[in-house]
């Protein structure tokens, strides 16, 4: 039976900020999963689509996580798959096997579902599969049926958008163009719903305008409805290609209001939301004290117990740090694998605190890097993500993915409200952290 | 064939198989895929992944690399990363894209051996076939490659075929220990749960084998082969079924003749059983012998042929071998297509993963809650 190993030499696995390039601190070679899985995939996503069908055409392998994700988060009713084996790339079939397929599942479910996603994968890039034909042929024979091309092609991550910016960009492909309203606003390309409270959220609304997320549609009916937006709003990196594609296929114009840490920037965004709507702009310093009120709150409670962020908690950790830091929290780790967008702050990092280490999490060796004596070098970390908090091997954890809904100030006063909690209160984290697709549904 | 499932899930791949079979044997498996395959398998395949530090990685393989036909870059990583984790064997899986540029596992295998001098398999899987291939496939290369000529210990025997995908994580291996023991069996190994490379390089003391899932079959063909081992077929499933193959097993180990315990299948039973078709036709064996009536035994993953068994590969194949069926055994994803029938829990972990693990079942502690369910 193995054992853990309880020293590892860190080299390759961690880097002093000012010691890191840009945009790629770690190298590049054979890639670890951690147990921490409470990210969004492909599946969980196009179930925000309100009664959709996802039918996965794919080999075994790549069918067996995306059938036990949906079955895990009870949407088996809403799944299908059709298997590829090797005499259909042999035989040159797989057109007619995907046709055939879908109609044979439509068939057999109790109700016709008004849209498909239907998944194809890196084997259908590679043989030439011509899914135009597919998708024609289709949308021929089931005229009642809105069909849309999802994709599961892990191996074009490096290729143009990545798996999970096209799955965002085809969650809102089958929109329908309809007359736009001026007075309707999206949110779009989140996993989470905005929470109401942010300041986002607020001024969209009390301005008078209709504020739609796809969280919120119950019905295919409803969901059409957000075609009459005359505004998209993304502030998901990944969700830009959506947006651009909306623009150019609705006519829906879009801005994309960064989610950071920052002050200044995030006034920026909330000016620029108020110019694009027509409405006067806002006096923030209130919230910006009620930030600084809040993060100090935070302080007291937390002292100077170590902390580590990682990027399964939002999409600028290294933005989050930087004002962490700059309130005087102890934050002594980023756990990231590489940097977007975030270069502005990468760079500051590395002037203001040049001694904050990046972790890598699929490095080799991280394999070995986990758990309070390994992972967290004997030190009681609070974690601030489910990755964090498992190579720190910390129960005292934020358990918040993918932002959870929390933009702008209103969300860094939250964000501080769950620090402050996750130090007093532990979590069963062994539990909480392999639940996949946190806060999606689960039935474990 | 459609080759769809409209309500089930899909079982285990090869890929996930190689990696199960070797995982607590302190070696290196790298799956060779672009990205999702380690997440898939450690996340519902692999219930030791949190306890135990076993070196299971991917390649990541991007498009360029596989347009470019790169096996450079995956031979150099592995290198690098062999050189720093010393791992005691290597062992390369494939996918489907890596098949598709036909990627030459054996040749890239024999690279990395000769530049790290650590034991190297290269394993053709495809990601096509189910799990069993998989670690059929890894056990086999490991009777031939990893074991050596011993001097034969009178009484002592090897488990083949013991994988959590098969049985769970629930006990049943331990227990499975036990009952040897307790019968006056050395048990030298358990290919492979609470088994290390050690214990494996000693196989070949064994006077037999016994075969425990069809994914332990071709090693132990491999080891008669090699050392003239008999073995014995069957899963210790309930007292008098465990009996039998005990005392197959000292016959075997006296007579030197190889047994198969599973016995006839009936295609038209009313009572059916879905799973792996050692397990499932021993459970029915073992059934048959508390009174039960004629058992029907559908195998949807790799098997031999066996009398009256039914092969089902795909829903459509699976809902017409129900027909009739009264009484279903199965894991609980497959309840979507017995609606109209009697149905009794037996999570699979190869089928359903994590989902069921609370009511995984120790098919030697738990058979008679078990035979009481089925039974009635």
């Amino acid at each position: 039976m193995l054992k853990r190993i309880e020293k590892m030499d860190e080299s390759c696995a961690s880097v002093r900020i000012a010691d890191a390039s840009y945009p790629a601190p770690f190298r590049s070679g054979l890639e670890y999963s951690a147990p921490a899985r409470g990210t969004w995939n492909i599946v969980h996503t196009g179930m925000l689509l309100p009664e959709g069908h996802e039918i996965f055409a794919c080999a075994a392998s790549c069918l067996r996580g995306v059938v036990l994700t949906a079955a895990e988060q009870g949407t088996s009713d809403r799944f299908s798959t059709i298997a590829i084996r090797e005499n259909n790339l042999l035989d040159g079939d797989m057109e007619q096997l995907i046709i055939d397929g879908v109609g044979d599942i439509l068939s057999k479910l109790p109700k016709r579902p008004p849209a498909v996603l239907l998944y194809t994968s890196c084997i259908h890039h590679f043989t030439g599969c011509d899914l135009k034909l597919v998708y024609r042929r289709l949308r021929e024979k089931y005229p009642d049926v809105d069909f849309t091309d999802c994709y599961m092609n892990p191996i074009m991550r490096k290729s143009g958008l990545t798996p999970d910016q096209l799955m965002r960009r085809q969650l809102y492909s089958l929109l329908k163009k309809q007359p736009l309203d001026p007075k309707s606003v999206n949110i779009i390309g989140n996993d989470f719903a905005t929470l109401p409270s942010s300041e986002l959220v607020t001024i969209i609304q009390d301005g008078g305008y209709t504020l739609r997320e796809i969280q919120d549609c119950r019905t295919y009916q409803e969901y059409q409805q957000m075609a009459t937006a005359s505004l998209n709003i993304v502030y998901n990196p990944a969700a830009k290609a959506s947006a651009l594609a909306l623009e150019r296929r609705l006519g829906q114009k879009w801005v994309y209001l960064p989610l950071s840490y920052d002050y200044d920037e995030i006034i920026d965004g909330l000016n620029t939301l108020c110019d694009t709507l027509h409405l006067p702009r806002k006096d923030f310093s209130d919230r910006i004290a009620a930030c600084e009120a809040a993060l100090d709150k935070a302080k007291e409670v937390i002292g100077d117990t170590p902390i580590a962020i990682d990027y399964t908690l939002c999409y600028r950790p290294l933005s989050l740090a930087r004002l962490l830091l700059k309130k005087g929290f102890n934050v002594r780790r980023v756990y990231l694998d590489s940097i977007g967008e975030e270069k502005a702050d990468f760079e500051a990092l590395q002037r203001e605190a040049p001694d904050l280490m990046l972790y890598a999490t699929v490095e080799v060796k991280m394999r070995f890097l986990h758990g309070t004596e390994t992972g967290g070098h004997g030190e009681h970390f609070l974690a601030l993500g489910q990755k964090a908090a498992y190579f720190t091997g910390s129960d005292n954890f934020v358990n918040i993915v993918e932002c959870g809904g929390l933009y702008g100030f209103d969300g860094i006063i939250r964000l501080a409200g769950e620090m402050e909690d996750a130090y007093r209160y532990p979590k069963d984290a062994r539990r909480l952290i392999q639940i996949k697709g946190f806060g999606g549904g689960c039935c474990l | 064939m459609k080759q769809t499932a409209s309500f089930i899930s899909t079982y285990s791949a090869d890929v996930f198989g190689v990696a199960s079979a070797l995982y607590e044997l302190g070696g290196m498996t790298i799956m060779h895929d672009a990205s999702g395959c380690n997440s898939t398998y450690n996340t519902h395949d692999e219930p030791r992944w949190y306890d135990i530090d076993s070196m299971v990685y991917i390649s990541g393989l991007s498009e360029m690399e596989a347009v470019m036909g790169d096996d450079e870059k995956l031979i150099g990583d592995i290198v690098q990363a062999a050189k720093e984790l010393s791992p005691k064997f290597i062992a390369l899986a494939g996918t489907p894209i890596p098949m598709m540029i036909g990627t030459d596992y054996k040749a890239v295998a024999s690279v990395i051996e000769k530049k790290t001098g650590i034991p190297t398999f290269g394993f053709a899987t495809n990601g096509m076939h189910d799990y069993l291939s998989g670690i059929s496939l890894a056990f086999e290369a490991f009777a031939e490659r990893m074991t050596q000529p011993q001097e034969v210990i009178p009484g002592s025997v090897n488990i083949l075929g013991l994988t959590p995908l098969d049985f769970a994580v629930c006990g049943y291996d331990r227990e499975l220990v036990s009952r040897l023991q307790a019968d006056g069996f050395t048990v030298l190994s358990t290919w492979a749960m609470g088994c290390s490379l050690e214990d494996i390089r000693k196989s070949a003391a064994a006077q037999v084998n016994l075969v425990v899932s069809w994914s332990g079959l071709a090693a132990a063909k491999k080891l008669y082969a090699l050392y003239g081992t008999p073995y014995v077929i069957g899963t210790p499933v309930g007292e008098k079924f465990t009996g039998d193959l005990l005392a197959a097993l000292h016959q075997s180990a006296e007579d030197k003749t190889c047994r198969d315990l599973c016995g006839p299948s009936c295609p038209d039973g009313k009572t059916v059983l879905i799973g792996e078709s050692i397990s499932s036709l021993s459970l029915a064996a073992a059934l048959k012998r508390e009174g039960a009536g004629d058992i029907r035994v559908i195998c949807p993953v790799c098997c031999e042929d066996h009398p009256g068994m039914i092969r089902a590969l795909d829903e459509d194949e699976l809902t017409s071998a129900l027909a009739g069926a009264e009484t279903v055994v199965a894991d609980p994803l497959y309840l979507p297509v017995c609606r109209d029938k009697r149905f009794v829990r037996l999570p699979h972990e190869a089928f359903s993963g994590r989902l069921y693990r609370r009511e995984d079942i120790n098919l030697l502690t738990g058979f008679d809650r078990l035979k009481s369910e089925i039974l009635g």
